[in-house]
């Protein structure tokens, strides 16, 4: 017996110890798997149990919108990073337990969803330890993505809100800052091979105490960026704008006293969660399926395969991820669960149910699952700076599945739209400006993605972003004036590269850029989608085509416009085809690039990507394809070939009984080349990937998954994954050349050389 | 009782039968995936997505590398109609992509009215053209 209780008290006491000696306080997998609105707390349940008056919900709600678009807009305003000004950006409230209830309407959904994750870890970290604790006038930072948040760019301010000596609620602002001090200029370096290479990475800590900045630690991360005065000046701004939210949240307080408040925030919570359910519950029961096939680590190709299944049972919805490629030691496109739900959110509130309210809860009735050390789940080691090549896809692959399971309903709460141009198309640079300052960042053109088509009418161009409606591409005379890029295309819509369909995508533009006027200037890209389309079209529609970057270097452009500006037509096809620019090295490559130098007047090309089509080519209005015949965002070729249309190429009339008769001709072409599905899968599916393709993630069977290891194909279970270890590209380049060079020698030794 | 299910499927519940919306081919039992009952055609992607670069010159040219990446393209066997598309590396098994539970989806709609056309969303609105001649505010 006795053995028993000291057993006991051993347990008892070693438990203490730990409790008061952990050693590293790492992520928390209980808060970062948790993607739910936790239970009300005692406050929100004593209000809500005593039900509350609708109009004064109302009222209190608007107040809260209103004071949270102030704040978004005094960011826009004062905001110094060019994320800041085109939008990248979001002001939201959160309930004293952390959950996220409203954000700003013109904010970025997926910077505040993130945010509850930190707001979690304070409250249950730092709180009550003495070193730390919360008080009123205290503010914390934070930006690693570890512990909530899209990617390491993003810094948030977050501020909890007293009311009488109780904390009622949290306050954040946050702006994509860019820049971080990583291994490569701007914040997002696809270089990183480990966690160490990514730059400043602030786990949620107090740098806000009596409403002011600390000037030490402030320093401390100015020094760790490259562009110190963004990094003062936005943590400036962010503080500003939350502040002015909280004076406006108090006035609220002040009028309508702390139950309203409170009530309001979770009621918003709790209908939202209600009204998803109902929605879900009127879906059709089942599975629906996509797969989308990323071929870049952003440093050498592969084919990785990112898998879904949507099953739904009555009120619950289940996305199934596994299947998908394992993660990357050594490569900066991993990304964790936590983010990629929250992005999922985005997905949903963007595409899907436009409609509702943008808060957290509408996660709630969701059920996730992910494989282990899938690289949509990566572990604490991996890199993830890069984390926007699976985050874009989250941004577009519910759609599919989504537009299956809700084309039959009765009613819609928007357009079915097939997915949006899903990667971040824009030059990410680095240097020295003109005005010989330090810095590294992206151009707003991330902002300019092309939309999928929709059920009644096509894609709009280069609308938004996939991950918020509301951003904007920018006025680059200002982005001139401060960075020495100089842009010799004028936003061109790219002509014939866009997803075909009976409702095609909207068209991106061409992007052409140069710099002048700095000793010292890079730039970098970071989007796959050059070997393999990016995303897939919706009922029968075609997707995007793949898109690479354009270079045409040694020689400056400006001495060639000086002497003959006339032979220059800023036309990517033209450039490219034509070469105009005697002594010019012409070349193509994939959308991956690593930092590297550009000497001025060296240009540097690249296209925001068009949206995917939806429905048949052949059920295209043929008015329709003559308009973008005439709007020059298709070619008489694609007219012909692809739509089936005979137009009239000077007048641009459509010759409708000629088109009928060869759409009917294509038609019974179809049928005589098409073959029984039956037969045709004996003769196409393979066993597995073919042998040259460097393929990560499930064939046939979801619980297989093909990786790599020492260079060798490998087949793992799926619920055993190992991180994938990648060669340096470079050695096996080197050790191509030496190959190349030792059979050369041995040529040449047949000759006696 | 039919049942939309895309752009170009629907189901009879009664029949439990894949029918195509153009042409009112039935294709194939509705517990099966509908693909059954359409004919494929592999695509060489270059075809539609065609090199706008000179290929000679360069390697990576706006086509797809057809190596790596087909168009799987479904074809109603009746009308010719393009059902379905997807985007596979050769030798990938085509998706399971709509796998209904049909006795659920009979329960479900045994109260519902028969949707004979897709009802279009909320679409947001559309900017008029400046002046204020008849438009009201
Ligand atoms: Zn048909």
């Amino acid at each position: 017996m006795t053995n028993v209780s000291n057993a006991f008290d051993e347990q008892k006491v070693l438990a203490k110890f730990l409790e008061e000696n952990t050693l590293f306080h790492a992520p928390d997998p209980e808060i970062m798997e948790d993607h739910r609105v936790g239970a009300r707390n005692e406050m929100e349940e004593s209000v809500l149990s005593k039900g509350m008056d609708p109009h004064l919900v109302n009222e209190v709600r608007g107040r809260l919108l209103a004071a949270l678009d102030e704040s978004n807009t005094m960011i826009e305003q004062m905001g110094a990073a060019p994320g800041a000004k085109w939008g990248d950006i979001v002001a939201a409230i959160f309930t004293a337990n952390g959950d996220l209830s409203m954000i700003s309407p013109h904010g970025v959904v997926g910077f505040a969803g993130c945010c509850h994750y930190p707001i979690k870890f304070i409250s249950k970290y730092w709180k009550d330890d003495p070193t730390v604790g919360i008080r009123d006038g205290d503010g914390f930072i934070h930006n690693d993505a570890r512990y909530g948040g899209i990617h390491n760019t993003d810094q948030s301010t977050i501020v909890p809100l007293f009311w009488k000596g109780k904390l009622v609620a949290w306050l954040s602002a946050t702006i994509h800052e860019g820049e971080n001090g990583a291994c490569e200029p701007g914040g997002m370096p696809a270089a990183a091979e480990s966690k160490f290479d990514e730059g400043l990475k602030m786990s949620p800590f107090k740098i806000i105490e009596n409403f002011q900045i600390r000037r030490d630690l402030q320093t401390f991360l100015q020094n760790s960026v490259r562009d110190p005065k963004l990094q003062y000046e936005d943590m400036k701004v962010k503080l500003h704008s939350v502040l002015r939210l909280r004076e406006r949240v108090l006035k609220v307080l002040e009028e309508f006293g702390e139950e309203a408040l409170i009530g309001t925030l979770r009621k918003n919570l709790e209908d939202v969660e209600v009204e998803v359910r109902r929605r879900i519950a009127e879906l059709p029961d089942g599975t629906t399926r996509v797969v989308a096939f990323p071929d870049s680590t952003l440093r050498e190709n592969v084919l990785m395969k990112f898998n879904l299944a949507v099953t739904v049972k009555g009120d619950r919805m289940l996305l199934d991820f596994r299947g998908s490629s394992p993660e990357f030691l050594n490569r900066s496109i991993n990304t964790n669960q936590a983010s990629f739900k929250t992005i999922l959110l985005t997905c949903f509130l963007q595409n899907i149910w436009p409609d509702l309210p943008q808060t957290l809860s509408i996660l709630s009735p969701m059920d996730f699952i992910f494989d282990e050390k899938s690289v949509l789940n990566g572990s604490f080691d991996t890199p993830q700076a890069m984390s926007l090549i699976p985050l874009f896809k989250a941004m577009t692959l519910p759609t599919i599945p989504m537009a299956k399971l809700s084309y039959m309903l009765p009613h819609r709460y928007t357009s079915i739209v097939a997915p949006q141009y899903d990667q971040p198309a824009t030059l990410i640079y680095g240097g020295l400006t003109q005005h010989t300052e330090q810095v590294g960042n992206f151009c707003a053109d991330i902002n300019g993605n092309g939309q999928g088509g929709r059920a009644n009418a096509d894609g709009e161009h280069s609308i938004s972003p996939p991950f918020a409606a509301m951003c904007d591409i920018g006025e680059m005379e200002l982005i001139e004036e401060e960075i020495p890029i100089v842009r010799l295309g004028a936003f061109t819509l790219a002509k014939d590269r866009v997803g075909f369909g009976m409702y095609r995508g909207g068209l991106g533009y061409e992007q052409i850029a140069t710099t002048r006027g700095t000793g010292f200037w890079g730039f970098m890209t970071g989007c796959t989608g050059s070997v393999f389309t990016p995303s897939q079209p919706l009922f029968g529609g075609y997707g995007p085509p793949v898109y690479p970057l354009c270079k045409i270097r040694n020689i400056d452009i400006f001495e060639k416009l000086k002497s003959a500006p006339e032979n220059i037509n800023f036309d990517i096809i033209d450039l490219m085809n034509n070469q105009p620019i005697e002594g010019a090295t012409y070349s193509t490559h994939d959308m991956g690039m690593t930092f590297e130098l550009v000497q001025p007047g060296e240009v540097y090309m690249i296209c925001q990507g068009g949206g995917s089509g939806y429905g048949d080519v052949l059920l295209r209005d043929p008015a329709l394809v003559a308009k973008d015949l005439e709007e020059e965002l298709i070619s008489h070729e694609t007219a012909l070939d692809i739509y089936k249309v005979i137009i009239d190429p000077v007048t641009h009339f459509v010759d409708e009984i000629a088109t009928k008769e060869l759409r009917e001709a294509e038609r019974r072409a179809r049928i005589a080349r098409g073959k029984s599905f039956d037969d045709f899968i004996q003769e196409w599916n393979t066993a597995e990937p073919p042998a040259y393709l460097p393929y990560f993630g499930s064939w046939d069977d979801r619980n297989v998954i093909y990786g790599v290891s020492n260079g060798q194909r490998i087949r793992m279970d799926g619920d055993k994954l190992n991180s994938m270890f990648m060669p340096n590209p470079k050695d096996v380049l080197i050790g191509e050349l030496q190959a190349e060079l030792s059979r050369a020698r041995l040529e040449l030794a047949k000759f006696g050389v | 009782m039919k049942v939309l299910v895309t752009e170009n499927l629907r189901i009879d519940l009664d029949t439990e039968l894949y029918e195509c919306r153009h042409c009112g081919t039935e294709l194939v039992s509705a517990r099966e995936s509908y693909k059954r009952g359409l004919l494929v055609y592999n695509r060489d992607p270059r075809e539609i997505h065609k090199p706008l670069l000179d290929p000679s010159k360069y390697p990576r040219n706006y086509s797809p590398n057809p190596d790596w990446c087909r168009i799987l393209e479904y074809y109603c066997p009746k009308c010719g109609t393009m059902m379905e598309t997807e985007y596979l590396p050769p030798g990938h098994p085509p998706l399971h992509d709509i796998e209904l539970d049909i006795d659920a989806l009979k329960e479900q709609w045994k109260d519902r009215e028969e949707v004979l056309e897709a009802p279009i969303g909320n679409a947001p609105p559309k900017r008029k053209a400046h002046g204020h001649c008849g438009h009201n505010h």
